[in-house]
């Protein structure tokens, strides 16, 4: 099948498993979000579909290819591109040049060494684009630590679309941005190209019921189940184990 | 993106620098030159240390074969001093991509133990292996035709002089293309974020011995042109000494700007030059309050003096 | 067998040594995440103090090593809360410049003190001799090293795991931010650390000064094999530390006996070789 396929995942560290059979499909087009109280093992999760920890065992496929062996930059380049919780963006750079990296090295130019990063016109045309994208044009110049937060969050997003990756992983897209700037993490993730296959990771119920199509709630490294937004509101498990706790 | 014209300014100033103290000091061209080949040699220090953010303390490793292999060279292949540029850049490369290999895993105080053992190494084999290289006697007997054919070494050092300013010209003009490219940016990534810069699929870690072997081919470059010039190549080539003061100079001028380098260069060599002449001795205390002062007061270096100056001006 | 076993005392010996200068940069390395190139002028400071105070005041040893090394103390702490409190906050290139910039500050003032020659100690006849083991005879001032080095190990020891000052110090280390919230005064815990590595430091540059003569460059030319005591032991550790410093002691003991010519160079090597396969020096953390 194409897209993400994630079969019998598993990871402890010495005693401790963190990931249990976890088994989900990701699509082309799809909006999924995986959700679970803190130490449910999401980023843990996502840190094994991008090849940052390899999983105990398992599986995890690409388009039906196994992605066993493979590390991050190659996954990267195979088509799964994940944002940062925190913010880890070239923070001396502009928000042009930060772009224009993800660009760049997306099409393996980061070894020319003698022409110039901005001389290249296709280049320069989805740079202007992506910022055009994200509303971020206006602040194009502008080193990215002068920027809000919430700002901070976009070009993040900007530069992981960059990557033209198949599989897009937001982890906690809205983290430490104000609610009164939510809506501009919404708008941008409803603006993601429509064939692209989504996963976020969120806390904020209220963005998950947003954006997401279908949520799969993780609690203890394993599934505890899989729905749309008005199952999952409806899931008396999920109530208690998730919502009752988090939102009593 | 026309090339616009006040981005020459600089470049003239030192250019017109150039002809003005060669006509100012003819009897000084010897410190001049020095002067000129240490801007090489922090020029590449720049691109290791100012772009990529790679701490080293070995940077000596790759002037030092460069100025080994370019005296060898002069005196058992050919004595012309373009190709022993040539042979210097290579033998500076070398190191570096074999020693990059082995360094750019490390960080912090490893990476600086790992650069300074490396140059250590090398400044030891050096020595014992005599019969080669004169061990500590230096080696001697390097003699040079002339460059391109035409302009013959002379004893005032006219040739020395021009050739050194030319090689210091193209290798600055070569880094600022360089710095300007998805090459040069990428160096930049590495050092704001290397966890991100693995996170959209660029493989940091051959990068980085990448961008170090480009910069010991420059090293190994400012180290011929040392060997050819002096005629002389010594162990002091390798110095832990050599290494650090060549950083000293690069942070007094300011990091991850080119020009940095050349007024760092120029402004440490021409004080260390006048406070040696008075007290070879007490020269430890102005350069001691000197790299303190500049680590407190102008971190950005003397390039980031106009900016900081600004900064007040709008009061900010 | 003579000859490993002279490489041996030797060894251990210049190990303890190296771990009494190092451990003190190595712990505040670890706790304050600062790259100090300037801590082997405590060494010599101590060093060059006994030789003012017996050489040319006429002092007896002990006592001119004791007022010695409380001076560096005294000097250090001061030290430490107006140049190195800026320090721990900047970038690691200017950690490394400012360090350097005190260390040349450290060799300038020795060499405009004393001058640039050798500044030999004097040690008390006692202990020149040789101790006879029985089935072996050992140079007495190598035995005392040994016996003073591990004494120190002890000691610290106790420190670190029986005090009320050793947890505060361990948690410290671990993570900074939470000692602080904790209510420990890390501010307090810096500089008491400080001053004792500095006084540490000052100790092993007097016993030492026989294997490490002291002289106003000391700092510059045995600032690599300290660093690397601290690299190969792993920052913050005081167990690293002391393994470390005899590994690399018996090992620069070893390359000198076996292979004379080639010491430098294989010793190097071997370093080389450990940290790109241990990066993170032989233990992590204390």
């Amino acid at each position: 099948m194409s897209g993400l396929e994630v079969n019998g995942l598993n990871k402890s560290f010495g005693g401790l498993t963190v990931c249990k059979d976890v088994t989900f499909e990701l699509g082309p087009g799809d909006r999924k979000a995986l959700i679970g109280p803190n130490g449910a093992g999401k980023t843990t999760l996502a840190n094994l579909i991008t090849g940052i920890a390899p999983p105990s065992s398992g599986t995890i496929r690409l388009d039906g290819r196994d992605l066993r062996g493979l590390r991050e930059p190659q996954r990267v380049r195979a088509g799964i591109a994940k944002t940062f919780q925190i913010t880890t963006l070239f923070k001396r750079l502009t928000v042009r040049e930060n772009i224009r990296l993800g660009v760049s090295e997306r099409k393996r130019q980061g070894l020319k060494l003698l022409r110039r990063a901005d001389g290249d016109r296709a280049t320069e045309a989805e740079v202007a684009e992506l910022m055009h994208q994200f509303r971020l044009t206006r602040h194009a110049d502008t080193t990215v630590e002068n920027l809000a937060y919430g700002q901070q969050r976009l070009i993040e997003m900007a530069l992981t679309l960059a990557l033209h990756p198949r599989i897009l992983i937001l982890d906690e897209p809205a983290a430490g941005v104000p609610t009164s700037e939510n809506h501009l993490i919404v708008e941008a993730i409803e603006r993601l190209p429509k064939d692209l296959a989504v996963l976020i990771i969120e806390h904020d119920m209220q963005l998950v019921f947003k954006v997401a199509r279908s949520i799969i709630v993780l609690v203890n490294g394993a599934i505890l189940t899989e729905g749309t937004p008005r199952e999952i509101s409806r899931d008396r498990q999920v109530r208690d184990l998730y919502l009752g706790a988090g939102h009593g | 993106m026309s090339p616009n014209p006040r981005r020459l300014v600089p470049d003239l100033v030192i250019l017109a620098a150039a002809v003005g103290l060669f006509f100012v000091f003819p009897y000084d061209l010897a410190f001049l030159t020095r002067i000129l080949i240490m801007v090489v040699f922090v020029l590449s220090l720049d691109l290791v240390l100012g772009y990529a953010g790679i701490a080293t303390l070995g940077h000596a490793a790759m002037y030092g074969t460069g100025a080994y292999a370019a005296g060898l060279f002069a005196i058992h292949v050919s004595a012309d001093p373009l190709l022993g540029l040539a042979a210097g850049a290579v033998a500076g490369a070398a190191i570096a991509a074999v020693s990059g290999l082995i360094m750019m895993r490390a960080h912090g105080l490893t990476l600086l133990m790992l650069s300074i053992a490396v140059a250590q190494v090398l400044q030891e084999v050096a020595n014992k292996a005599r019969p080669v290289t004169g061990g500590a006697d230096g080696l001697r007997g390097i003699r040079m035709e002339p460059v391109l054919g035409i302009w013959e070494f002379d004893f005032i050092g006219r040739t020395g002089y021009w050739y050194a300013f030319t090689v210091m010209a193209l290798v600055l003009v070569m880094l600022k293309v360089v710095v300007a490219s998805p090459f040069g940016l990428s160096a930049r990534g590495i050092h704001e974020s290397p966890a991100r810069m693995r996170a959209i699929g660029t493989p940091v870690y051959a990068r980085l011995v990448a961008i170090y072997t480009l910069a010991g081919g420059i090293a190994g470059v400012a180290g011929a042109l040392a060997a050819q010039v002096t005629s002389l190549v010594s162990l002091e080539v390798y110095s832990f000494e050599h290494s650090a003061e060549a950083v000293i100079m690069l942070v007094l001028g300011g990091t991850g700007r080119l020009y940095g380098a050349v007024l760092g260069v120029a402004l440490f060599m021409t004080v260390e030059h006048l406070a040696a002449a008075v007290d070879p001795f007490n020269w430890l205390f102005i350069i001691g309050a000197l790299v303190l002062g500049v680590v407190f007061f102008v971190p950005a270096g003397l390039m980031g003096v106009p900016g900081a100056l600004a900064r007040l001006g709008r009061g900010r | 067998m003579g000859t490993i076993l002279n490489i041996l005392v030797d060894g251990v010996a210049y190990g303890m040594i190296l771990f009494m200068i190092s451990v003190g940069l190595s712990v505040t390395m670890g706790l304050m995440r600062v790259i100090n190139l300037a801590h082997g002028g405590f060494a010599m400071l101590g060093g060059a103090f006994v030789h003012y105070f017996g050489a040319v005041l006429g002092l007896p040893f002990v006592a001119a090593a004791a007022v010695a090394i409380a001076l560096v103390v005294l000097l250090s702490v001061p030290m430490e809360r107006v140049l190195y409190r800026s320090i721990y906050r900047m970038g690691e290139l200017q950690q490394v410049l400012a360090t350097i910039g005190i260390t040349f500050l450290m060799i300038a003032s020795v060499n405009l003190w004393l001058g640039s020659s050798l500044l030999p100690i004097r040690l008390p006849d006692s202990w020149t001799g040789i101790v006879d083991l029985g089935f072996r005879s050992l140079p007495m001032h190598r035995l005392i090293v040994i016996c003073v080095g591990l004494a120190i190990m002890a000691a610290l020891y106790l420190l670190v795991e029986g005090t009320r000052f050793g947890i505060r110090l361990r948690a410290a280390v671990d993570n900074r931010a939470t000692a602080s919230a904790l209510g420990i005064d890390t501010g307090r815990v810096f500089a008491l650390t400080f001053g004792l590595g500095a006084g540490l430091a000052a100790l092993g540059g007097i016993l030492g000064a026989e294997l490490l003569p002291i002289d106003a460059y000391y700092p510059l030319r045995y600032m690599v094999l300290f660093l690397i005591v601290v690299a190969v032991g792993g920052m913050g550790s005081i167990a690293g530390s002391f393994l470390a410093a005899l590994a690399l002691g018996i090992l620069q003991q070893a390359v000198l006996y076996l292979v004379p010519d080639f010491g430098t160079i294989f010793f190097f090597c071997c370093v080389i070789a450990l940290l790109a396969l241990r990066p993170q020096g032989l233990s992590g953390r204390v």
